[in-house]
């Protein structure tokens, strides 16, 4: 497989570090551009498969806001998002809803837990 | 009129507002409390619900909420006390604070010291003054983000969104989400104005079309938005003839800046710096006005929430020793200047003394954007102080220097302390 | 709109009706509320006075420039002797600030003289010339170069669109029956003598109407009804477009007098003003156009409005502001009011090209249509119980402390602030949802309320207003409006994402 070059941009952190990554296929030779090594992880990750997290909300009963605002607890692969999204609005939680209250678990079978991401009391 | 005695209190109970009432707390004070005007603590952070705050103090990857109940808990562990949908109408040199709300009407509260933590609020269309109809459909991204998130209503199907800030790239992936058609982001700078990897994450990964140098010059739509004009834009950003494009959309979103919020400063006579917005501070968040400090986005805008937490720190901890008198006079007498391309710096004066005993931070914004090594150097009266070299600079990310209990003698006996940008080589 | 069978159906019978709630039809209604009659005031629009009414540059004009021998001319006098006391009796804000009319040359002051004689023959009083140096020092930022103005103490600002409401509200508290979202269609024309026929009133999209006299006050829509009646005058009815600046009240270099321009054939040209409110106003432009719903604002419109305003004011710029805005009004070829009952009817009274200075000669109108309506064989007794009186709900930001805990004692409404900038509590918005004129749509809580007017301009209290509208109204946040049909601002519950998106 020949070598190849991709310019990515990291996301790990607010400093966005331009990384030029060389890699054969989904393996990567070498990064550079990167502040930390966190920028080495996220090329590998990026190259061999793309994950982001998914953040949104879901339908409340009876509760002080009628949504809850949700996360992945860990990204999911990319082309996972609009699947889960669509099955993230078929619920609806009711109220009172603790922090990181589970929403989906293992949603669409990636591994990954949906949990909310604030509390909210009944209205 | 009922009346009330506070050590501290805290107008606002966003980030910056919620550390300086913990911070006084923990400096001592003994009665806290902060004003919230909505009718939860958390600010804005509440309707922030994607991730990315927390990296500095927290070495985690938080959602907004998530980050704002660390502090809403901490805060009620420590006794702050809170007052919520209550808002502040008016604020004397005197620090007495008149806020109304449903339940007690009028109430007068008496505070040895005030934080200001009004945090910011969004340039509106207005000021733009673009020509065309007024319809419903021209909303500011956080407006959007309010109504989307918390009220749970979409303001609109097909948005355009003027300006490349962080709310606006954020709730394009948001629109996007939630079956929302993003048409198209139009930034008026050659660069995105928001952070690269919002830009990344929320932007290329939904292969929407942003374009730089361009603006919208016209609006069309008598009841609702049906269409905006775009164009390309000179150096002098006015707009080229023959490059207008139509573009239709039900909505217009803009995401064109934040302005401190600082109406109620002005009331108790506090001086604002006419480039931020905000009240001029010294190095402990006071302003001009004794016993009135300033914390977060109400002094300038910050990049990231924690920097703001951060701010709120330093302002509560002062506020609490200044209402507890341990602290109540300070030499303020070594201002700090903006040299070349650098926008401004805070704090805008401070006491050399404090550098003795602690380290101290200068936070600063560049004028323009350099790609490039540079060198920041402080100098005190032409004296270089301390120089460190940052990759790159960008108006877009604040910038920040510190100096040590060892640059003291350097700075004691200074009249100016100036901070300055220097390409390398 | 079609005529649709069921419209024709007849809804209620009146005396009187008038045809459209904006400035005049309002203070023509109140007029007519102090005798024994049944009236109807109908609007087509969400609201009152959305029309010219609700965009104009609100100058009480003294009366000078209209001709003499004009009807304008004589009414516009009238009108402004009238017009404080009326303010007062409807709770209206106004300011006798005076108003000048700015020389640039020596061949402007000959202008002068010309509008001063005129002002003079029609008996406006006080007017005085004023030399360029007086000028400058009532206001220090005029341009250097004014070589005298023209000052007329008489004239002043108000706020047209509050008179508008308040006009309204003093006719309903009077009986009057107001009819919002109700368009007229046609008229029923009855046979009546050899020469005349007789309108026997209006059909609407509400059904129809019967009326002894029917008053057509439709503005801009004064063509379309003269054409169902086939009436027509030696002019036509063209929108002529106002563009105008809105700056902030603390906008710094401000300028705080009515300044007028020398004025052309066309238009009395960009002033220089400052709202009853405190805001610095500067307007209108004069473009005339078919499209009588076509009030966006144009780019080369703010220029013009910038450049024309540099003349008067050089220091000027164009800083802080907080709004642009475009309001139409009449224009035609023929500069004069019409308002008459056209010789081939009986039982009609036509307003037609009411143009500037509308505002000021609004209660002179009244007086002289009410003249019109006696003509029509309409017999005006006194009512035993008339109100002339309207009083204001309170505007809490203008309160003392004390008056302001009172206040949300007596309702805790008052101690939620919805608009961050004006400081405009719930428990104004609520009052008015629920009064005489009803504000029912955000434009019309703005307009009476100034919310969403300050330097946010509406981002901070949208959502709150669109929950007290739904909430009060009985309707889904969705079908919440900004101002008329189609300016929803929500398009759907967020999570109800249709299929496929």
């Amino acid at each position: 497989m020949a070598e190849e070059t991709t310019k990515l941009i990291c996301i790990t952190c607010p400093v966005g570090c331009e990384l030029t990554v060389t890699h054969e296929g989904k393996k990567v030779l070498k990064v550079e551009g990167n502040q930390c090594k966190l920028g080495i992880e996220y090329a590998k990750q990026e190259i061999s498969e793309p994950r982001r997290m998914i953040i949104t909300t879901v339908r409340v009963k009876g509760g002080f806001h009628p949504l809850v605002p949700v996360r992945s607890a860990e990204p999911v692969p990319k082309e996972k998002i609009f699947p889960i999204l669509k099955e993230l609005r078929k619920v609806e939680l009711e109220a009172p809803i603790e922090m990181h209250q589970v929403v989906l678990e293992n949603a669409l079978g990636t591994g990954v837990d949906v949990v909310t991401s604030r509390s909210l009391p009944a209205s | 009129m009922f009346e009330k005695q506070y050590d501290v209190a805290v107008i606002g109970s966003g980030p910056g507002g919620l550390a300086a009432a913990i911070a006084a707390k923990e400096a001592g004070a003994q009665d806290v409390v902060v004003i919230e005007r909505d009718v939860e603590l958390g600010g804005i952070l509440l309707q922030c619900i994607h991730n990315g705050f927390g990296s500095v103090i927290f070495k985690e990857d938080l959602t907004g909420p998530e980050y704002a109940y660390r502090f809403i808990d901490q805060a009620r562990e420590v006794g702050v006390e809170a007052m919520m949908d209550t808002f502040v109408l008016d604020l004397t040199p005197h620090r007495e604070i008149y806020a109304i709300n449903k339940r007690d009407g009028m109430v007068k509260i008496n505070a040895r010291a005030v934080v200001l933590a009004m945090g910011c609020r969004e340039r509106p269309r207005g000021a733009l003054a673009i020509p065309g109809f007024r319809p419903a459909g021209i909303y500011t991204a956080g407006t959007a983000q309010r109504l989307v998130n918390i009220e749970g209503y979409m303001p609109g199907e097909r948005f355009v969104i003027l300006g490349s800030g962080d709310i606006g790239m954020i709730m394009a992936r948001r629109l996007t989400f939630e079956g929302a058609k993003v048409e198209r982001m139009l930034e008026i700078l050659p660069y995105i104005s928001g952070l690269k990897r919002n830009y990344v994450q929320c932007v290329l990964d939904y292969n929407i079309p942003l374009q730089l140098q361009r603006t919208v010059i016209d609006i069309k739509g008598r009841n609702r938005v049906e269409a905006v004009v775009s164009a390309q834009v000179d150096e002098h950003w006015q707009p080229i003839p023959g490059t207008e494009e139509t573009i239709p959309c039900d909505t217009l979103l803009l995401s064109v800046g934040l302005i401190p919020e600082n109406e109620l400063s002005k009331k108790a006579g506090v001086e604002l710096n006419p480039l931020t917005g905000g009240p001029y501070v010294d190095d402990t968040m006071q302003t001009n006005v004794p016993g009135i400090f300033a914390a977060g986005n109400v002094v300038h805008v910050y990049d990231l929430v924690d920097w703001v937490t951060k701010a709120g720190l330093l302002a509560g901890r002062h506020a609490g020793e200044y209402a507890t008198q341990r602290r109540t006079e300070s030499d303020r007498k070594l201002r700090v200047v903006a040299g070349d391309n650098v926008h401004h710096v805070i704090p805008e004066v401070l006491d050399p003394s404090d550098l003795e005993r602690e380290p101290l931070e200068l936070q600063f914004r560049v004028r323009r954007p350099v790609e490039a090594p540079v060198w920041v150097k402080v100098e005190a009266d032409g004296e270089l102080v301390k120089r460190k070299t940052e990759r790159y600079v960008r108006p877009s990310e604040m910038i920040m220097v510190k100096l040590s209990p060892k640059d003291y003698d350097k700075v004691a006996g200074a009249k100016k302390l100036s901070v300055r940008v220097e390409e390398k080589g | 709109m079609d005529i649709k069978e069921e419209y024709k159906e007849v809804k209620g019978k009146y005396d009187v009706i008038i045809i459209g709630a904006g400035l005049v039809g309002s203070i023509i209604a109140r007029r007519l509320s102090q005798y024994e009659l049944d009236i109807l005031l109908i609007d087509k629009e969400p609201d009152v006075g959305t029309g010219t009414s609700k965009a104009n540059t609100a100058i009480v004009h003294a009366g000078y420039d209209s001709p003499f021998g004009t009807l304008r001319g004589k009414l516009v006098v009238k009108g402004n002797r009238m017009f404080y006391p009326m303010c007062e009796e409807l709770d209206v804000p106004y300011k006798i600030t005076g108003t000048y009319v700015v020389a640039l040359t020596d061949e402007d002051l000959k202008t002068l003289e010309k509008l001063m004689e005129n002002g003079r023959k029609k008996g406006v009083p006080g007017l005085e010339i004023i030399s360029g140096e007086e000028m400058r020092r009532r206001e220090p930022l005029v341009n250097p170069e004014t070589t005298g103005a023209l000052y007329a103490p008489t004239g002043g600002v108000s706020d047209p669109f509050m008179l508008t409401v308040a006009a309204a509200e003093n006719a309903v508290m009077n009986g009057t029956d107001l009819m919002l979202e109700t368009k007229a269609l046609d008229f029923v024309v009855e046979p009546f003598s050899l020469h005349k026929k007789k309108v026997a009133g209006v059909v609407t999209n509400r059904g129809t109407f019967l009326a002894d006299v029917t008053i057509a006050s439709a503005g801009l829509y004064c063509d379309e009804l003269m054409e169902k009646l086939d009436i027509k005058y030696d002019f036509y009815v063209r929108a002529r477009k106002g563009e105008y600046y809105v700056f902030d009240k603390a906008k710094k270099g401000s300028v705080h007098n009515v300044l007028f321009p020398c004025p052309t054939p066309v238009t009395k040209g960009i002033l220089v003003t400052t709202t009853v409110h405190g805001n610095m106003l500067l307007g209108p432009t004069a473009y005339e156009l078919k499209d009588k719903e076509d009030t966006s604002v144009r780019a080369e419109g703010l220029a013009e409005l910038r450049e024309g305003a540099k003349r008067l004011v050089p220091s000027l710029e164009i800083t802080d502001v907080i709004r642009v805005f475009a309001g139409l009004r009449a224009g035609g070829f023929l500069h004069d009011f019409i308002i008459e009952a056209p010789a081939k009817y009986w039982g009609f009274i036509n307003l037609a090209g009411i143009e500037s200075p509308g505002m000021a000669s609004s209660p002179a109108i009244a007086e002289y249509v009410e003249n019109l309506v006696r003509e029509q064989g309409l017999e005006l007794r006194k009512k035993k119980d008339w109100n002339p009186i309207r009083v204001g709900r309170p505007d809490f930001s203008e309160l003392s402390p004390e008056e302001q805990a009172i206040l949300i004692e007596k309702d805790p409404r008052y101690g939620r602030i919805v608009c961050r900038c004006e400081t405009v509590t719930e428990g104004e918005i609520v009052a008015e949802i629920h009064s005489p004129v009803p504000a029912r749509t955000y434009d019309a809580l703005k307009r009476r309320t100034w919310l969403g007017t300050g330097r946010c301009q509406g981002g901070f209290d949208t959502p709150r207003v669109i929950e007290i509208l739904s909430r009060e109204l009985g309707i889904p946040p969705t079908e919440v409006i900004k101002e008329s049909w189609g300016s929803n601002f929500l398009t759907r519950p967020t999570k109800d994402v249709p299929e496929g998106g």
